[in-house]
């Protein structure tokens, strides 16, 4: 048997047809997971005319720019945008601060109660946020704060799940290090700020990842608490477009691909963060 | 004398103590808060207002048991439920069987094996209101690519979500579409932790590649599996955003899921007390799963 070299390994005729089959059936499933954002993208840079043909075509005319300009005009893009920004900071800042905080309590601090709380917090991860809710909304309409962005802002301040996360972290890192830090005097706030917080790096990094894309993608919370158009976020800004807009498919396709620029650009500056900070929602679920 | 050693050394560890309750208020104080205010205290009140009949604006009605047995008369239940059942069986073993394949097909040392996880990825990190609206652009029935790729293939137009019979088939698609890469990187991350020493040895024995499927990978990764599944059943019982942005549980209730209708019931029909009822339904599947994973899971443990 011949043996064939090819990407600089060696491989046996059999290795080789398993491996092209292999490529045939990952680039197949590679081009149906890619099919509906090229379609989107296609769709985006065509005139209204073309779109309304069959069969349809991969490509229009010319390229249709006016599109991605037209959509200022029926879509306040840009205080989406800066909505959806300014809740997505502040959740994200202060929920790494809390969970923080309250995982290293949890793994270093001495209490009563402490293991006891700590249950409750793990028994409420699982808990569907559609059992939540409810009382939830009632609390925002009675501080009066619905219909406005603090609704989305109040409530994610504190994450079970990222303080859970962070607990776990602080609990791998050896106590020989705050031991020594207490000798020379170091107050418990202190260890936390210099000592053990510095190391946490990426763990603070994986969750503020996977915190930034919830807040960034949630549609279900603003869905609740929001009415009211000037203070939609990006995902309800969008879900109204298509009610109101839904034919001009053009608009609407340059609208919703710029909405998914700024996580696409994030994922593939940070892929194995990200990858990382999502595989994390499954624990959460 | 020893008693005199060992009592202040007590003491001492009990100031102690004191003296962390104070930084552990000022640092898991706010947490805790928060935690209390939104997430422990909804719990036990939703299932208090679940006894109760409440809109808003008339004051609160303590109706006793009434949510619950209109809940379990409720035509409407009935069919939500069973649409919820029925999208479970449809995303489910399908995702599961296609992102495992995915999975094995992709650990090997390939050379674009990070362009092939950043492009089944890619569902994963885009919103589902993004999601929503370009599969409704592909669903379209008279301009869509779908319709387009069926007629080239020679198989029927179809009307996908504007017909009563595939709606929820529809969005079922596009729910194992939106999380096929990441069940396919749950998987990975358990195929790399299958030692390579089983498959060796599996080859010195002459078990091809598909023995080795059945005989090595899936009963070393039968942990993984068993999670994926549990974790895809329990999602799929909360699925809404998909519905609710590509059908509104139409047309009729052919889509319609359970979340949708407490949806309708807690934020269309302004009744609280009803919609917390089917809450704690949700609240009980989604127990019940979760129960019976940590007793199989334990079984399993004592079985392997």
């Amino acid at each position: 048997m011949t043996n064939i070299h090819a990407f600089g390994r060696t491989y046996t005729p059999k290795q080789m047809i398993l491996r092209i089959i292999s490529h045939v059936i990952l680039l197949f499933g590679a081009l149906t997971m890619l099919m509906p954002f090229i379609w989107m993208l296609s769709t985006s840079f065509k005139s209204l005319g073309e779109v309304f043909v069959f069969p349809p075509t991969m490509f229009g005319e010319r390229i249709v720019w006016e599109n991605y300009t037209k959509i200022s005009s029926r879509f306040d893009y840009f205080r989406y945008f800066m909505n959806s920004i300014k809740v997505s900071v502040w959740v994200v800042a202060f929920q790494l601060f809390t969970s923080a905080m309250a995982g290293f309590a949890f793994s270093r601090l001495q209490f009563r109660f402490r293991e006891q709380i700590f249950l409750l917090y793990l028994a409420t991860m699982m808990v569907p946020i559609h059992v939540t809710i409810i009382p939830n909304f009632i609390q925002m309409t009675f501080y009066g704060v619905v219909n406005t962005l603090w609704s989305l802002m109040i409530p994610p301040m504190v994450s079970a799940f990222g303080t859970f996360l962070m607990r776990q972290f602080f609990l791998t890192v050896p106590r020989e290090l705050d031991e020594a830090a207490k000798i020379d005097g170091c107050t418990p706030f202190g260890i936390f700020i210099r000592i053990l917080l510095p190391m946490a790096g990426s763990t603070i990094a994986t969750l503020a990842i996977f915190c930034f894309m919830n807040t960034w993608n949630d549609y279900f919370t603003p869905l609740i608490y929001i009415s009211e158009q000037r203070q939609y976020t990006l995902p309800l800004g969008l879900a109204g477009m298509k009610g109101s807009y839904s034919t001009d498919w053009p608009v609407l396709m340059a609208a919703t691909s710029l909405s998914i620029l700024p996580v696409l650009v994030a994922f593939l500056l940070a892929q194995d963060a990200f990858v990382k900070g999502i595989m994390l929602s499954g624990m959460k679920d | 004398m020893a008693n005199a050693v060992a009592a202040p050394a007590k003491s001492k560890k009990r100031s102690k103590l004191q003296n962390d309750t104070g930084w552990a208020v000022l640092m898991l104080g706010p947490n805790l808060l928060g935690f209390l205010l939104f997430m422990l205290g909804p719990v036990v009140a939703t299932l208090f207002l679940s006894f109760t009949e409440y809109d808003l604006i008339a004051p609160l009605k303590f109706i006793g048991l009434q949510n619950y047995i209109e809940m379990f008369q409720d035509e409407i239940v009935g069919q939500t439920l069973l649409n919820t059942f029925i999208y479970t069986i449809l995303t489910v073993p399908v995702g599961m069987c296609l992102s495992l394949i995915l999975a094995v097909l992709l650990d090997q040392d390939l050379a674009i094996r990070r362009f092939y996880r950043a492009v089944y990825f890619l569902p994963s990190i885009t919103s589902m209101v993004a999601v929503a609206v370009v599969w409704q652009w592909i669903y379209n029935p008279e301009f869509g690519l779908l319709n387009y790729v069926f007629s080239v293939v020679g198989l029927p137009q179809m009307k996908w979500l504007s017909s009563s019979s595939t709606s929820l088939i529809s969005i079922a698609i596009v729910g194992i579409w939106k999380s096929l890469g990441y069940n396919m990187l749950l998987f990975l991350s358990g195929l790399q932790g299958i030692s390579t020493t089983y498959y060796e040895a599996s080859e010195l024995d002459g078990a091809n590649k598909l023995q080795q499927f059945w005989y090595v990978t899936v009963p070393m990764l039968r942990p993984t599996i068993f999670f994926v599944f549990v974790m895809s059943i329990i999602s799929s019982f909360q699925v809404f955003d998909s519905v609710m942005l590509m059908t509104k549980g139409g047309p009729g209730r052919s889509s319609s899921v359970l979340v949708h209708y407490l949806y309708q019931n807690a934020f269309q029909y302004f009744r609280m007390g009803y919609a917390c009822a089917i809450a704690y339904l949700l609240f009980a599947v989604v127990l019940i799963i979760t129960l019976c994973n940590m007793r199989f899971e334990k079984k399993m443990r004592d079985i392997y």
